[in-house]
């Protein structure tokens, strides 16, 4: 069944995006992450323009990550402090990312910058998992336990100092600030939450309990994608409806589904599968950077996306 | 879409021969399932004499409204390849389709053709183009392959059907991805390759219903519509939650 989307200008099969949305939701629900950086490059895959598909990813994560937290909250593994400060870091951080991707588009570039993004993201993120989930499997198989690490650094120097119980930290607010700034800005021109940069952020940076991070970085995820939602609806014009819709209805069903296969595989095994899936959208989109294009030219509505 | 609206409107009445015209739709609309839509258009040769003598041949184009494009021409730059130099064009159609009833240099003169403008290259002959750029020609050349190869300049040699000197009809398939306006219409009646009739008429092609209500709500009210957006997603995932809390409950 065709659907011709509105804002986007195609028309794509209904049940694809569907499936796209639940393969993803499943793979997301396995591996909990938001699943955003993998759902953009697939969208570029069957021709969604990259504007379109950054904005309406970006809405599609509020949708995943409200449902996401509020199992957290029942739980009380959410801190509130935190995400608060992350989530001032990240809005300033949202408003650069937009204001980059504007300027970037007015040069022509930004299905560049969006695909150097991901490139690098992917490529260091997916090896660095995979090296990690590697050397894990090796340790679990020696039988000896993975050393514990303790951080003392930089971070406990740093003024304005700030309590935050749920995290059981006290810490100086300005890492987290710069993390969310940094999160913010991703978000704004990758069209995903940052949940695959701010996890890792929050266990070796920040030095928060693994229980309070997926939670936590839920919470402020919801706030940056969806005041990204509204600087691309009001100064691009980006936002499709229609195409959010078809993804989230997916993407929420294939989440409970990749929750329970998740539970039946080992952690170790999931990473490496994840690493792989990750290092591949990368390898595809390095491989067009790379590779002579057999058309030179490209035609755009001009001043448009 | 299958109701038929014929038109008989005549022009040129000083014309030997001219052109009746019937079109399948006079409009196209955009709703949420369009997939394209193929329209038929024929019509009969009006002469008050018997057929001048000459090889007849029938022309019908179809071209979507003009909108400035900027075409780009990417380079190896450190390695990868990148957008460099961007030309803006105006005055190219969105869409545009030429059928013909013979092959294109049987029934049209060179002469002829610029005149009226007809094949693809005759009428991106006149596009604006900053004085500034050196090689216009290759990004004119550029965008009408890139545009041909996406099927949506189409050149279709020997698609309209002629019966006995006096009838003709055509489909002409129009592709999913169209821009609304309206897509000029013209139907030129030549005898070996001059032309001798013309007939122009429009097809409005239009978004509607929720395409039509979500297109100018994100153009019109784009914070009300980012509003929207985020409260199907906010209701959306709620929903989720909630549901699936009852089923493990």
């Amino acid at each position: 069944m065709q659907i011709y989307l509105p804002i986007a200008e195609v028309s794509v099969n209904a049940f694809l995006l569907l499936g796209l949305g639940g393969l993803v939701g499943i793979l997301s629900g396995m591996f909990g992450v938001g699943g955003g950086f993998l759902m953009t490059p697939l969208l570029f895959f069957i021709g969604i323009p990259p504007a379109v598909a950054v904005a309406t990813e970006a809405n599609q994560i509020v949708a995943s990550s409200f449902s996401g937290v509020l199992a957290h909250l029942r739980r009380k593994t959410v801190d509130l402090r935190m995400g608060t400060v992350l989530l001032i870091g990240g809005l300033v951080g949202a408003a650069l990312g937009v204001l980059l991707f504007n300027y970037l588009k007015s040069l022509g570039q930004v299905d560049l910058l969006v695909r150097l993004c991901y490139v690098v993201f992917l490529g260091v993120i997916g090896g660095l998992m995979f090296i990690e989930s590697l050397n894990a499997i090796r340790k679990t198989n020696r039988g000896t336990a993975l050393p514990k690490r303790k951080k003392h650094g930089l971070i406990h120097k740093l003024p304005f100092k700030m309590r935050f119980r749920v995290s059981g930290l006290y810490i100086s607010v300005i890492p987290p600030l710069l993390v969310g700034l940094c999160v913010g800005v991703l978000a704004a021109i990758m069209g995903v939450g940052g949940g695959f940069i701010m996890v890792p952020a929050m266990i070796y940076l920040l030095g928060m309990p693994t229980k309070v991070v997926v939670g936590t970085s839920l919470f402020q995820i919801i706030f940056v994608t969806g005041f990204t939602t509204m600087l691309h609806a009001t100064t691009n014009y980006t936002v499709d409806v229609m195409l959010a819709v078809l993804l989230l209805v997916g993407g929420v069903i294939g989440a409970q589904i990749g929750t329970r296969i998740g539970v039946k595989m080992k952690a170790e095994q999931l990473r490496i599968l994840l690493a792989m899936m990750v290092l591949a959208v990368c390898g595809k989109l390095a491989f067009d950077l790379l590779v002579m294009p057999s058309e030179l030219y490209s035609v755009g509505k001009a001043g448009g996306h | 879409m299958r109701w038929v609206l014929a038109l008989f409107l005549m022009v040129l009445p000083a014309a030997a021969e001219e052109v009746v015209l019937g079109l399948s739709q006079k409009e196209v609309a955009i709703t949420t399932s369009f997939d394209g839509s193929e329209i038929l258009i024929f019509g009969a040769i009006k002469r008050d004499a018997p057929p001048p003598p000459g090889q007849l041949g029938v022309l019908v184009t179809i071209a979507g409204p003009a909108e400035p494009v900027s075409v780009r021409r990417k380079e190896r730059r450190y390695g990868i390849w990148v957008n460099t130099e961007e030309v803006q064009l105006e005055g190219a159609p969105s869409y545009y389709a030429v059928a013909t009833s013979a092959p294109l240099d049987d029934v049209l003169s060179i002469r002829d053709n610029l005149e009226h403008r007809v094949t693809v290259p005759s009428l991106l002959r006149s596009l604006t183009v900053p004085s500034s750029v050196l090689d216009a020609s290759a990004y004119v050349a550029a965008l009408i392959r890139v545009r041909q190869d996406a099927g949506i300049y189409q050149e279709l040699e020997g698609q309209v059907v002629v019966d006995q000197e006096s009838l003709f009809r055509t489909r002409i398939a129009l592709p999913a991805a169209l821009t609304e306006g309206a897509y000029q219409t013209r139907i030129l009646l030549t005898r070996d390759g001059a032309v001798v009739s013309r007939y122009d008429t429009t097809i409005e092609v239009r978004k509607v219903g929720l395409e039509r209500w979500l297109y100018s709500m994100s153009r019109e009210n784009p914070f009300w519509y980012g509003i929207m957006s985020l409260a199907i997603a906010i209701a959306a995932g709620w929903g989720a939650s909630a549901v699936f809390s009852l089923i493990r409950n």
